[in-house]
């Protein structure tokens, strides 16, 4: 059976397991009929011109996890940032690991998407928020269809969250192959800080497939910092959607360390919706083999004097390939806008791609919009600068792309993170570089 | 301490030295002067060991070893530094990091321990002292957005910090200004002794004002067509190059 049929028949298996009588069971029915009528997206549609899910399609995956599993922290703890007070929320298999998670509900609510869609106290909330900024597409509907579980955050106004929070989804490989679909709502009040660090993490080789969606939502000059580890073994591919709304005067960061996985596809939305808005988009991309990473990109400016920058970087070696897809929407009423963004993009191999399309859609006409994309090689002239002060080809090259990536390494604000992603970088390139950068 | 004979070496198909033999010892400076394209850059990359230009023929020995197969950071772990005529900018890396790095980088391929952190900060304290270098400096960027004459003066920083046998100086002097020359040239002749050699190239019989050569060799379509003493720069500084090309062509 093809998975998009497998898919619409389970939805009935589904039903039996979540409470029908729930407000966001409508919404979850309506869904699957969206998912029934749309299906995956192909490659005929402009935006997935360049990646192909097909091959990641054809497993026959187990959609619900059949048994609970568990995994001993030292068993994972390099997956996680231990090293750095946080809450975790973190899930096995696409279920909630109380042993390994650290929730809270002082001040702020850090716990379960599942606890949230069944306790009454956070039904004000889930209908407010639930579903109301994620798009309508295939893929996301298909995500609504089968919510169920996965992050939720809520903090209201004037809250600085005392520590970050760490979401991580671990597979285990129990299962031959395995989909999953966490739905996260984070939901930041006016004036309120957070910052949150995701990963997906496969444990072994089977094939993993996950379509992830991820609701932010920012009240006025609240802050939300959040970066995306995706550092995930050859057949776990990930869809990795999230979409954010922000009102006057917030802030929201996006950083996306893609450096590893099969296909990686980041669908990253930014709706403002007040003035004085700023929006980040940050993006590390370093791959090898024959890994795929995708960046689509949208920053739909609707008001005045807001800004956005989007910054991404890619290395590219042996076959690797990348999509850079970044959309700027400036509607006519959105007078001052400043919108940056640049894409820069380093080719270690004659067989890696990368694909870098700006599109811009700009009605209004007092605007300051910039857009750059640049496709190199290392410099030669450099690497021999290097050595010639006795440093090695490979801590050369490995200089270089930091140096390369360094304006987005800096942009980490949690220092543990930072040193983190550092270390990956450094293992991925096989060097030891003894300082941090 | 450096012997190179008949030297051919091309780039791209073309050949740009075409025999050059030149002797350096231990303890002399040698400058080497010629018109523009003659091959002087061309002679310090193939000894620093630069990739794209192929050594076609002869020999370049330091301290009587061929090096001809070695990589460039080889050959500068064995003591060969060039201060690059035109020094690369390399965005998010410190000077000191790079220094670090370099140092660290030698110490582990002779088989050293890292030096200690507390060692590195004071040499890097001692060396931008004497090159009169802001400390502030240290913490940008290599050569980023540094001016032609900061870019220099850091070469020879550089050059201090690694304390090579064999150092080649690429113009190091186009682009200082003449306070920062003296300060420049000062610390070159601080570094010398005599253990090491220096060979400088330059157009300009100024710079060798301040650091005294003890042998001068004019570089001409790829081989050294005359070699004299520091008098030769003063006559190539009154006379051009005219005559010299005539002399070959008689
Ligand atoms: N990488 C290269 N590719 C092509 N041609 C080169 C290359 N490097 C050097 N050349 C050529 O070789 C010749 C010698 O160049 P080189 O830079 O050695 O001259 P130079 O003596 O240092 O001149 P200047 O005084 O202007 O610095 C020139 O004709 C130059 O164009
Ligand atoms: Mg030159």
């Amino acid at each position: 059976m093809e998975l998009k049929d497998k898919l619409v028949s389970s939805f009935l298996a589904f039903e039996n397991t979540v409470d029908v009588d729930a407000p966001v069971h409508d919404i979850r029915s309506n869904a699957i009929k969206i998912f029934e009528e749309k299906g995956f997206p192909s490659k005929k549609e402009e935006a997935w011109k360049y990646t192909s899910l097909n091959s990641v399609l054809k497993h026959d995956y187990s959609i619900f996890p059949k048994e609970e599993n568990a995994l001993e922290f030292k068993d994972v703890k390099k997956y996680f940032i231990y090293d750095l007070d946080t809450y975790k929320i973190v899930f096995i298999d696409g279920k909630y690991s109380s042993h390994l998670s650290e929730t809270t509900h002082d001040k702020i609510d850090v716990c379960l998407m599942s606890s949230a869609l069944d306790h009454v106290k956070y039904k004000p909330v889930i209908e407010a928020y639930f579903n109301k900024i994620a798009p309508k597409d295939g893929l996301t509907s298909l995500n609504t269809a089968f919510s169920k579980e996965g992050a939720y955050i809520h903090i209201s106004k004037n809250i600085q969250a005392d520590k970050p929070i760490q979401i991580i989804h671990f597979s285990t490989g129990k299962e031959s192959a395995q989909m999953l679909q966490p739905r996260n709502l984070i939901v930041v009040g006016e004036n309120s800080h957070v910052q949150i660090i995701e990963r997906h993490q496969s444990l072994t080789d089977n094939p993993v497939l996950t379509n992830s969606v991820t609701e932010i939502y920012a009240d006025k000059s609240a802050f939300v910092d959040c970066y995306k580890i995706q550092n995930d073994n050859q057949n776990a591919s990930l869809i990795d959607n999230t979409f954010i709304e922000q009102h006057a005067k917030s802030v929201a960061s996006v950083h996306t360390f893609a450096f590893g996985g099969n296909i990686t596809r980041n669908n990253l939305n930014f709706y403002q919706k007040g003035e004085g808005i700023d929006s980040i988009l940050n993006g590390v991309t370093i791959i090898e083999g024959k890994q795929h990473v995708d960046h689509n990109t949208l920053v739909h400016h609707t008001e005045p004097n807001c800004e956005s920058h989007q910054d991404y970087k890619g290395i590219f070696d042996e076959k690797a390939t990348g999509v850079f897809n970044g959309k700027i929407i400036v509607n006519k009423e959105a007078q001052k806008t400043n919108a940056f963004q640049s894409n820069n993009n380093i080719l270690l191999s004659d067989k890696a791609t990368i694909n870098s399309k700006p599109q811009l859609e700009i009605f209004a006409d007092d605007v300051k919009c910039s857009h750059g994309c640049t496709i190199g090689q290392l410099d030669e002239n450099a690497l021999f600068y290097m050595k010639s002060r006795g440093i090695g080809e490979k801590e050369a090259r490995a200089l270089l792309m930091y140096a390369f990536a360094n304006n987005v390494l800096e942009s980490v604000k949690i220092p543990q993170l930072k040193t983190r992603i550092n270390k990956l970088i450094a293992n991925k390139l096989g060097v030891n570089i003894g300082f941090d950068l | 301490m450096l012997e190179i004979k008949d030297l051919h070496a091309s780039v791209e198909g073309k050949e740009i030295l075409k025999g050059l033999n030149l002797n350096v010892k231990a303890g002399e400076v040698h400058a080497i002067m010629g018109p523009n394209g003659a091959g002087k850059s061309t002679l310090a990359n193939v000894v620093a060991g630069k990739e794209e230009y192929e050594v076609t023929d002869g020999n370049i020995l330091l301290e009587g070893e061929d090096i001809e197969e070695l990589a460039t950071e080889e050959r500068a772990h064995k003591g060969v530094f060039l201060s690059f005529q035109y020094p690369v900018e390399i965005p998010g890396v410190t000077v000191t990091n790079f220094m670090k790095t370099a140092i660290n980088e030698t110490r582990k391929a002779k088989g050293l321990e890292e030096m200690p952190a507390k060692d590195m900060l004071k040499k890097i304290r001692e060396k931008s002292e004497l090159l009169e270098i802001d400390r502030k400096f240290l913490s940008r960027s290599l050569n980023q957005g540094f001016s032609g004459g900061e870019k220099k003066r850091n070469e020879i920083f550089q050059m201090a910090m690694m304390e090579p046998k064999l150092a080649i100086l690429d113009e190091t002097d186009s682009g200082l200004d003449i306070d920062a020359l003296r300060i420049v040239a000062n610390g070159v002749n601080k570094l010398k002794n005599d253990d090491n050699a220096i060979v400088v190239i330059t157009h300009y019989q100024r710079l060798l004002d301040y650091i005294v050569p003890d042998f001068v060799h004019v570089l001409y379509d790829g081989k050294i067509v005359k070699s004299g003493t520091k008098e030769l720069a003063l006559e190539l500084e009154e006379k051009g190059y005219d005559w010299i090309k005539e002399e070959i062509n008689a």
